[in-house]
């Protein structure tokens, strides 16, 4: 099966993420990027399915050319190959990133002579979050898609794929070719071995220049939330404590 | 001018953001000085539409077809944009829950029409609309404008950005029929299976939730959580890196890539408390977090904490409510 994997580059945060001066982007100069979480699940899913049943992960990223550090990792970790879609380093907006993603997913596939048998997308991205651009993409190639994926089994024609809700999963058959929004837990990423970090250096670098217009939403600004002034009550500094904490579970009424 | 509000259920079961799609709605119909609309879609929807007329829509659409029994993200989207065609709606509304983020993404990918996903608040307008909008799973908030030409404003309100209240007064609640034309095509991505695996309380519904993070150090060590959990008829959650470390499954993960939770009290132990982690507790009403650590960001933004080692403090608070349970 011929997987591809759509990836976004995305600043690695810790306890705090600040903004830059003029509200346009993350201040990413004590950050370092990584692959937003699901689609490292994404991208580890296409491995082990290509590894266990043949065919080949093909890894495309629409970003600023730094993005290039995201498809060499992906590479380290068992993609054939690897496209950048480079922007002008702006955040472009879901329908003008889907648009120019579908450009380059056709001309991949046109290249290959063949559609990919399945596209698996994050369900949303670590940052901006707008939980739409696999949909758009899935919806132009007039393929079907189902989001929130946390299983995949491939089979005859068609995959199997389980959608997590509240206390299990939903089960669907979907024909392919077909995309995916999928989800972390899905399973537990490999990190690279050194002989994958080597051959990720000399893996080719595609390159697909493709644009589209801007579409109907458009950021103003980002800026962080006005922080509660929160005030910690310590209630002990050792298992004493638990008096404390019993006495507040039962003035809230979760004792039973 | 008409706010179509789209609804969730399982099969007649009511969803509990269906309270605060109605409590957004009635805010920004004002706003908009308009009508509710409410849009139930599958098998059991006619039950509720009272619900909805309750909790303030003026009419209640209910779309019923053999392709709509069970959730469908393709056949849902499809028959929400039958209805914008007979509706003519000046905005589109849901909760920003997994179905509901992926319904409107649906009805905008095939519509072709931007949509807002995630608002915290929204301010209508006669051109383009503003919005103040959750990045980052919500430790960032982004200022955006939504130009959708002359079609329907479509938009979610993040899961939990409002609080649900009563409404002061019911809506005519009247009961419009509608039959959506489904094609074939659409049901490839219809459920074929439910595999349930918790009955009762989960993660996102339990009153108390008790977490461990890599303070724990073992999948062993969750045993006293456990307990703990039971006691109070609660679950257990864990931080990201504890699923990375492979010691809990990643249904217990509590965060931005895991589960949003909103107990009455979330019991953090264990857990430094990183911003991906934060923004999936942080609907919580209260956190008391238990850490050797009092810089912890976690011990820093928590109502009550205690500093100290979990192992001795979690069995402590065990054997305190049996003692008082006799």
């Amino acid at each position: 099966m011929n997987i591809l994997v759509c990836v976004k580059r995305v600043p690695a945060p810790g306890a705090r993420i600040n903004v830059t001066d003029d509200g346009q982007a993350v201040d990413a100069a004590h950050l370092g990027f990584t692959t937003s979480p699901h689609e490292e699940c994404a991208l580890e899913e296409a491995v082990q399915i290509t590894e266990r049943d043949g065919g080949e992960v093909t890894v495309l990223t629409l970003g600023p050319v730094d993005a290039e550090e995201q498809l060499r990792y992906a590479a380290s970790v068992g993609a054939h190959k690897i496209i950048l879609v480079p922007t002008d380093g702006s955040a472009w907006d879901p329908q003008r990133t889907a648009t120019a993603l579908t450009k380059a997913i056709s001309q991949a596939e046109d290249a290959n002579g063949a559609p990919f048998e399945l596209i698996l997308f994050g369900n949303e991205s670590a940052d901006s979050g707008g939980f739409q651009v696999g949909v758009r993409v899935a919806h132009k190639l007039g393929r079907p898609i189902v989001n929130a994926i946390k299983g995949i089994d491939p089979g005859d024609g068609m995959v199997t794929a389980r959608r997590e809700v509240d206390g299990g999963f939903e089960v669907y058959n979907v024909a392919t070719p077909a995309v995916l929004g999928v989800k972390e837990g899905l399973n537990l990423p490999r990190y690279p071995t050194m002989k994958g970090r080597l051959a990720s250096k000399k893996a080719q670098l595609e390159t697909t220049e493709v644009d589209a217009p801007a579409g109907g939403q458009a950021m103003v600004k980002l800026h962080r939330p006005t922080e509660q002034a929160s005030t910690t009550e310590i209630l002990g500094t050792d298992e004493s404590a638990a008096v404390a904490i019993v006495d507040i579970l039962e003035e809230i009424g979760v004792l039973s | 001018m008409t706010l179509l509000v789209v609804l969730e259920h399982d099969r007649g079961k009511w969803s509990e953001a269906n309270d605060e799609a109605m409590t957004a709605a009635r805010t920004l119909a004002a706003d908009m000085n308009s009508t509710i609309h409410a849009a139930l879609i599958g098998d059991g929807a006619l039950d509720l539409s009272g619900q909805a007329g309750a909790a303030g829509a003026d009419v209640v659409h209910v779309a019923n077809h053999p392709m709509l029994t069970d959730f469908g993200p393709e056949a849902v989207g499809e028959t929400v944009v039958q209805l914008i065609a007979a509706q003519s709606p000046t905005a589109v509304m849901a909760v920003g829950t997994s179905r509901g983020n992926e319904v409107l993404a649906q009805v905008a990918a095939r519509m072709d029409l931007p949509f807002v996903a995630n608002c915290m608040t929204v301010a209508p307008a006669d051109g383009p609309w503003s919005m103040t909008r959750i990045q980052w799973g919500g430790s960032l908030l982004e200022d955006t404008t939504l130009d959708a030409g002359d079609g329907p404003r479509l938009l979610t309100y993040g899961h939990h950005a409002v609080a649900a209240e009563v409404a002061a007064a019911p809506g005519a609640g009247t009961v419009h029929d509608f039959a959506p034309v489904l094609d074939d095509s659409l049901a490839g991505t219809i459920v074929v299976d439910r595999d349930v695996q918790q009955a009762g309380v989960t993660l996102s519904t339990a009153p108390v939730v008790v977490s461990g993070g890599r303070g724990v150090g073992s999948a062993e060590g969750f045993a006293q959580l456990e307990e703990l959990a039971e006691l109070l008829g609660g679950r257990v959650g864990c931080s990201r890196a504890v699923t990375n470390l492979g010691w809990r499954n990643h249904a217990d993960q509590v965060g931005q890539t895991g589960t949003r939770i909103a107990p009455e009290i979330y019991i953090a132990t264990g857990i430094s408390g990183a911003i991906q982690h934060w923004v999936g507790a942080m609907a919580s009403k209260r956190i008391l977090a238990i850490n050797t650590d009092a810089e912890a960001n976690m011990v820093v933004k928590a109502d009550y904490a205690v500093i100290a080692d979990l192992h001795k403090v979690v069995p402590a608070i065990t054997a305190e409510i049996k003692r008082r349970q006799g």
